[in-house]
């Protein structure tokens, strides 16, 4: 294995994406939401293709414009079919992402002639590009930095969404785990409900062009689901997730340049390998968690009935320990 | 046809016949098998919609990818072409059953819900697919191209042999639907129920999701990934808007998914510049949108026009109540002798009577006029017409009625039952209102219009002018 800068680059850009999607997701995954991650990512394909029509270039800022609204779009058209039209959110989430998936691919396939933007590079992204694209050149002590420009904007995001978790903390926080409870208290429920979906949008929309819609899922929930089977607490929770992400990041890349060549391959996709260290840190997790409730039930001490403690640890969760 | 330019030409109306009856071999195919996968998909995607399970099409078809991939890599490396479509599909199954597994494994086994379990193997599957992929697609051979179509399709292209594999898995998945119709419904409905009975719940799960697998898998490489979400999901909730019966539900979500693949195929002919796949999700689209406004059952059309009717009658009721109970306390004896026909109401105290405001009382008194149950009113009073004075006495007999059966049969306090009326007379049916006075008949013999039993405040609610 051969190490460069340009692999440093790689783990640092996939880390930010990590942390930056970790926010988010944690609520989406609080909120019984977590497929509005992979919605948003398909549904803002219209919203690329339409920025980069009236501009014709892919690296501009327009088009992650075009995008983030697309993406709250989706999130509005699924709430209202869901309430409107008494359909279960799961399906009005299909039927809007899969709609505007089908008008992207048209008004790219319309504008294939002119323009050269395939679904291919939405749906894997090409991280293993990123450092090639430089924004600016540092000097750290005599020596000549190139900084890419997909690691400065995801850094950005990361840094809005830490911003916007600190400023409404405590609103996402009641809002996620009983929205009567907020709305009684005089915090709009729907209003966080958009805010944490502009916040999916924007943060799916910058990574995926760096990574992938792929990553960007399996970014969004796969460490907030690792990090709850952990914690209880809500702060632990998206501490973990942001590490786990990172972890899995750095995991995934050094895998994807030597993993397959023990096996006679070249390297492979990063990002797909990403998605896997991911999943490899959650099942190591979930077997963890089995395993403890096994020597619980063998060494327990036999005050609750197990069904009980099981029941319990399953619905009160979070709320329990925030209370 | 052939596409010139940038521009598409409108088709004759010839060409659409040609096309929309199928005259043309290749059309024939992709039209045929769009439509019998939109009947299948519909079919099994109403019971994934009644299961609330909806998403599942698109966990599974994303975790059929790495299967097809490793696929692929084995048939090369023991020396295959790697194209091979019966060994392809027996690589999704698997791993398209693995993701299944996973599913409804973490679901039992930790505190995560059924949505996240789905995203993480959706996410992980598809990225270990993608992974694969790109070993696949360095391999010496690199006709691993072809593997792309499981991700966009490849529906104006499809072969004989694609249109076998869909009609066989369709039959199958229809059949297996209709025998397993009333046990999927229960699980639908009410899955603790079905497990009390003794129904094997976990195999019946097991095969409904199996049914679901095998149409997407195979509905996935010929139209690719979104396009076999779509006919899962869509269709099903377009249905939904017109029945509440579970068979009707799913025979019309088979005719609906058959008519969009239909359409949607045949347009696609008409106009080949654009995506196949993609025209005939936004002709489900169109449909649901449809469905959605007009829907016989649950539309918005409907729902807000019986609304609406609703609230016009317990406007009118309100209206005429108020009215004949200020005659009553004003004119007692002129009522008792039925002389009623030129005492004018004064607004003012209708205002008081209820919490309405102006604007309201004005359109309902609008609204009265012009069904003819007053006849003069100049903003400040207003008189009722013979006909509107008859509704007023039935509707205030039927208030009191329903008051008098809430004191003596439903224990409720005389000072509480005006309010607990008026919540539910406006519903009274003729029957019950003839039982009502069966009941009451022995209690109040004399009165025709029994009198209030609490006292009428003329400002009930505290408020008003």
């Amino acid at each position: 294995m051969i190490w460069m800068s340009f692999d440093t680059w790689v783990v640092i850009t996939g880390g930010l994406c990590a942390a930056a999607c970790a926010l988010p997701g944690c609520f989406l995954v609080l909120r019984r939401m977590s497929m509005m991650g992979d919605a948003i990512s398909h549904a803002v394909l219209p919203g690329l293709a339409i920025g980069f029509l009236l501009t014709g270039t892919r690296a501009g800022l327009p088009m992650l414009a075009g995008a983030a609204v697309t993406g709250v779009l989706t999130a509005m058209f699924t709430q209202w079919i869901t309430r409107f039209g008494n359909v279960d959110r799961g399906a009005s989430m299909g039927i809007v992402f899969t709609t505007l998936f089908a008008l992207g691919m048209i008004l790219i396939t319309r504008a294939a002639d002119r323009v050269d933007l395939d679904p291919g590079c939405v749906l894997y992204g090409a991280i293993e590009m990123t450092p090639l694209d430089v924004v600016a050149t540092l000097t750290v002590g005599g020596t000549e930095i190139d900084v890419p420009r997909a690691a400065v904007v995801l850094g950005g995001v990361l840094l809005f969404n830490l911003l916007v978790v600190l400023a409404l903390y405590k609103e996402l926080q009641i809002s996620a785990f009983d929205p009567e409870l907020a709305t009684a208290l005089g915090i709009r429920a729907l209003t966080m409900h958009y805010i944490l979906m502009a916040m999916t949008a924007i943060t799916t929309v910058a990574a995926f062009e760096a990574v992938g819609s792929i990553m960007v899922i399996a970014m969004l929930i796969v460490p907030a689901a690792t990090a709850w089977l952990l914690t209880d607490r809500l702060p632990v929770m998206l501490g973990l997730s942001a590490g786990l992400g990172v972890i899995a990041a750095g995991l995934g890349h050094v895998s994807a340049i030597t993993l397959p060549t023990w096996f006679g391959y070249e390297d492979t996709s990063t990002a797909g390998m990403m998605a896997v260290a991911t999943g490899l840190l959650f099942s190591l997790v979930w077997m963890g968690t089995l395993l403890k409730k096994r020597l619980h039930a063998t060494h327990g001490s036999g005050l609750r009935p197990p069904g009980d403690a099981e029941r319990g640890d399953r619905d009160v969760g979070l709320a329990r320990a925030d209370a | 046809m052939i596409h010139t330019g940038t521009m598409t030409e409108w088709p004759t109306l010839a060409e659409v016949v040609t096309v929309l009856t199928m005259q043309n071999y290749n059309t024939r195919l992709v039209t045929l098998s769009a439509l019998t996968l939109g009947l299948a998909a519909g079919l099994i995607g109403s019971f994934l919609l009644l299961r609330k399970r909806s998403l599942i099409g698109d966990a599974l078809s994303h975790a059929c990818l790495p299967g097809i991939a490793l696929a692929f890599i084995a048939m090369v490396t023991l020396g295959g072409t790697g194209k091979y479509l019966p060994g392809l599909l027996l690589g999704a199954s698997l791993s398209g059953a693995a993701g299944a597994a996973a599913i409804l494994l973490i679901r039992r086994t930790t505190r995560l819900k059924d949505d996240t379990a789905m995203g993480i193997v959706l996410s992980v599957f598809f990225g270990a697919g993608v992974a694969l992929l790109g070993i696949a697609q360095a391999m010496p051979e690199a006709a691993a191209a072809g593997l792309e179509s499981f991700i966009y399709g490849r529906a104006a292209s499809m072969i004989m042999q694609d249109f076998v594999w869909i009609t066989a898995v369709a039959i199958l998945v229809i059949a297996a639907s209709l025998l397993l119709l009333k046990e999927f419904a229960l699980l639908c409905f009410d899955e603790d129920y079905a497990r009390i009975q003794g129904w094997p719940v976990h195999t019946l799960d097991l095969i409904m999701l199996g049914l679901a697998a095998a149409i997407t898998i195979v509905g996935m490489q010929a139209v690719g990934l979104i396009l076999i979400i779509a006919f899962l999901i869509t269709p099903a909730a377009a249905a939904r808007f017109w029945t509440s019966s579970v068979r009707a539900m799913m025979l019309l979500a088979g005719l609906l998914g058959g008519l969009s693949g239909w359409l949607g195929a045949s347009l696609s002919a008409l106009m080949p510049g654009l995506p196949a796949g993609a025209i005939i999700v936004l002709m489900a689209a169109a449909i649901f949108m449809f469905s959605m406004v007009f829907g016989t059952a649950r539309g918005l059309l409907p729902r807000f026009r019986s609304h609406r009717t609703l609230t016009r009658r317990v406007g009118r009721q309100h209206l005429l109540r108020a009215v004949y109970e200020l005659l009553e306390a004003e004119n007692p004896e002129a009522l008792a002798n039925g002389h009623v026909a030129n005492i004018k109401i004064d607004c003012e105290k209708l205002l008081a009577k209820r919490s309405w405001s102006r604007s309201l009382l004005h359109r309902l008194i609008a609204r009265a006029l012009r069904e003819d149950h007053i006849d003069y009113y100049n903003g400040r009073r207003l008189r009722l017409t013979e006909s509107g004075y008859g509704e007023a006495a039935r509707i205030t007999r039927n208030h009191r009625l329903w008051e008098m059966y809430l004191i003596t049969h439903a224990d409720v306090a005389p000072q509480h039952v005006d309010r607990d009326a008026d919540m539910v007379e406006h519903v009274l049916g003729p029957d019950l209102i003839a039982e009502l006075e069966r009941n009451m008949r022995q209690r109040e013999q004399a009165a025709i219009i029994p009198p209030s039993p609490h006292v009428i405040t003329l400002a009930p609610r505290g408020g008003g002018a």
